[in-house]
């Protein structure tokens, strides 16, 4: 147990490494010399160009920026915004509750009806039931975020006034948030049946029904319990998709969120400040996912030991 | 010989052996789910080819004396904020969202195909390399990377494709790899090996055929997620750069007209989701109707 813990951690250094080369290299390296941008707006001398080089830090070798960006990552030093110069690092931290409460509201109620509906629709197999969860579930995956939350604006904000359109003024302000995010049940309903639907094609069901239990006990004790790990390993990594998803969400909704931060910084081509989000984004994902990986090794002895 | 073809036939039609694909089609005709998801796209693509000639107006042309009209015999989907029609509009709009989405998808799939069909042949250290670097970008949430990296390119069709064919293959790849580790222990592979059939040969002719199902699938699927991720980008101003109409660019535009004309944003995204999900009932029928251990 111990030891396939410390082998997830030590899985995280290759993964931290390439997340951190990969903003890198879109941070300062794709968008070109920062230098050869100002000097073509003020005619700098080669001197001046070489000690705006020198401040900057680009006058070394590359790897010895990326070592040196690295050194400043781990002191919390994300750059600073080009927009309000504020530090990028403080824009994230003073953003993420938000972000956080709306992504767990959401994906709690996503798992709980995405989850139920999919045990009805897997306990019955291709019953009507069953076909109308798969046209419904199809549909739920097939609407796009920028398009269900401005709907859903406009139908429950505007026209009938019962949620706030936007802006963030108490725990009220997410419900609707959440509802337009919690389309994504759709999803857990689909891996909650296939997975339901792997299990119960198992001989040890068949026992369980050739001994006379009741249906509803051969789901809920025999087929629920052994689907259950292939579910919490996918909503672990589906975390991903409340992420993205409340990006767009806060966006729409003007919530004060890292998702707002992020794309208001894309609007106004705010380097670091996007490059800032993203990694802190999508280490808060690895992180995560290595939560929901030693979780599952405690739930499933044969990961533990395999 | 003539008898031996002949045993042959009555052998085979004594254990009524059906080819797989001839068995994937028939449960395929039979899913009415699927074949709706067919309609979907068949009309998509004539859609987008037509646009041109189907369009009834000038999805360009600026009419500032008619703007933000309500859908009319006019215009059925009413007008945007330009005055251009929306209805024409959304078919050109299905035209350069599915071409980039196929494009992008195609791109995306044959970098997967060839870097797992690599490492699934191979193994070894190449394995090793390809599939740690597959953990890694996998470890990105991937919308976000996306993001990341259009932004740093600047907005554009190039960098789209180079944002996508960083991010898009690795499902595909794994995929792939998973396949091929499993068919090179085959006995048509060891033959194949036996009588000397080149590496090149042996990965294109013989292994590659016989992983396409799940290829396939992944494939439909993916050009659903394409459209949607393009559009997110597009809708951040992104993708695609107006006038040239691209149904997440509409969406953001319409959205500032939102309380007073509903219709600008609403048809463009009623339009993707069609899209969006013809192919996920397409990619799921024909899951369903390739999976060797479904039984109906």
């Amino acid at each position: 147990m111990h030891r396939f813990i410390a082998r997830r951690f030590l899985q995280l250094v290759p993964v931290l490494l390439g997340l951190t080369l990969i903003t890198f290299v879109l941070t300062y390296v794709v968008p070109g010399d920062p230098v050869d941008l100002i000097a073509k707006q003020e005619h700098l001398t080669p001197e001046a160009r070489a000690s705006l080089r020198h401040q900057l830090g680009t006058d070394v070798p590359l790897p010895v920026q990326y070592v040196r960006y690295l050194w400043r990552l781990l002191q919390g030093d994300l750059g600073r915004s080009y927009v309000t110069n504020q530090r990028v690092i403080d824009g994230i931290a003073r953003a993420f509750p938000l972000t956080l409460r709306l992504g767990l509201a959401a994906f709690l109620l996503s798992t709980l009806v995405g989850v139920g509906a999919g045990i009805l629709a897997g306990s019955r197999p291709h019953s009507w039931m069953d076909r109308l969860m798969t046209l419904i579930t199809l549909a739920g995956i097939s609407l796009p975020v920028i398009w269900v939350a401005p709907v859903a604006i406009l139908l429950f904000a505007v026209t009938f006034r019962i949620f706030p359109p936007s802006g963030y003024d108490g725990w009220y302000s997410l419900v609707l948030p959440t509802l337009v995010l919690g389309v994504r049940a759709a999803f857990n309903t689909r891996i909650t049946r296939a997975s339901l639907l792997e299990v119960i094609g198992q001989d040890y069901i068949r026992t369980a029904r050739a001994k006379g239990l009741a249906e509803r006990l051969v789901i809920t004790r025999h087929a629920l319990r052994n689907a259950l790990i292939p579910i919490v390993t996918v909503l672990g990594l589906d975390l991903a998709s409340y992420l993205e998803g409340a990006f767009f969400v806060e966006f729409i909704f003007a919530l004060p969120g890292m998702g707002r931060l992020a794309l208001d910084a894309v609007a106004q081509r705010d380097l670091f400040m996007i490059q800032g989000t993203v990694l802190v984004a999508a280490v808060l994902y690895v992180i995560a996912n290595l939560s929901v990986d030693v979780s599952y090794a405690y739930l499933d002895p044969r990961i533990r030991y395999g | 010989m003539a008898e031996r073809a002949a045993a042959l036939g009555r052998s085979r039609a004594l254990l009524r052996v059906e080819s797989p694909r001839t068995i994937a089609w028939r449960r395929f005709r039979r899913d009415a789910l699927g074949l709706t998801g067919s309609a979907l796209i068949l009309m998509l693509v004539l859609v987008a080819l037509l646009a041109p000639w189907v369009a009834p107006h000038d999805p360009m042309a600026i009419d500032l004396a008619a703007v933000l009209r309500p859908p009319s015999l006019a215009h059925w989907m009413g007008t945007d904020e330009s005055g251009r029609d929306v209805f024409s509009r959304v078919l050109w709009g299905a035209r350069v969202s599915l071409t980039i989405a196929v494009v992008i998808r195609l791109v995306t799939l044959a970098i997967g195909i060839a870097v797992g069909a690599l490492a699934g042949f191979y193994e070894g250290w190449v394995d090793v390399v390809i599939m740690r670097g597959v953990e890694i970008l996998l470890a990105f949430p991937g919308l976000l990377l996306l993001i990341g990296i259009a932004s740093a390119l600047g907005p554009g069709f190039l960098s789209l494709l180079i944002a996508f064919s960083v991010t898009g293959w690795t499902t595909t790849a794994r995929l792939v790899r998973g396949k091929l580790l499993s068919i090179k222990r085959e006995e048509y592979m060891e033959a194949a090996r036996a009588i000397g059939v080149p590496a090149r040969t042996q990965i294109v002719r013989h292994a590659l055929p016989n992983a396409m199902g799940p290829v396939i699938v992944t494939g439909t699927i993916g050009v659903a997620g394409i459209i949607l991720a393009e559009a997110g980008l597009s809708f951040l101003g992104l993708g695609i750069q107006p006038p040239t109409p691209t149904w997440g660019g509409m969406i953001a535009q319409g959205r500032s007209f939102l309380t007073v004309a509903w219709w600008a944003s609403f048809f463009p995204g009623l339009a993707m989701a069609v899209a969006v999900f013809g192919f996920n009932l397409f990619g799921d029928a024909l899951r369903d109707a390739l999976d060797p251990r479904a039984v109906r």
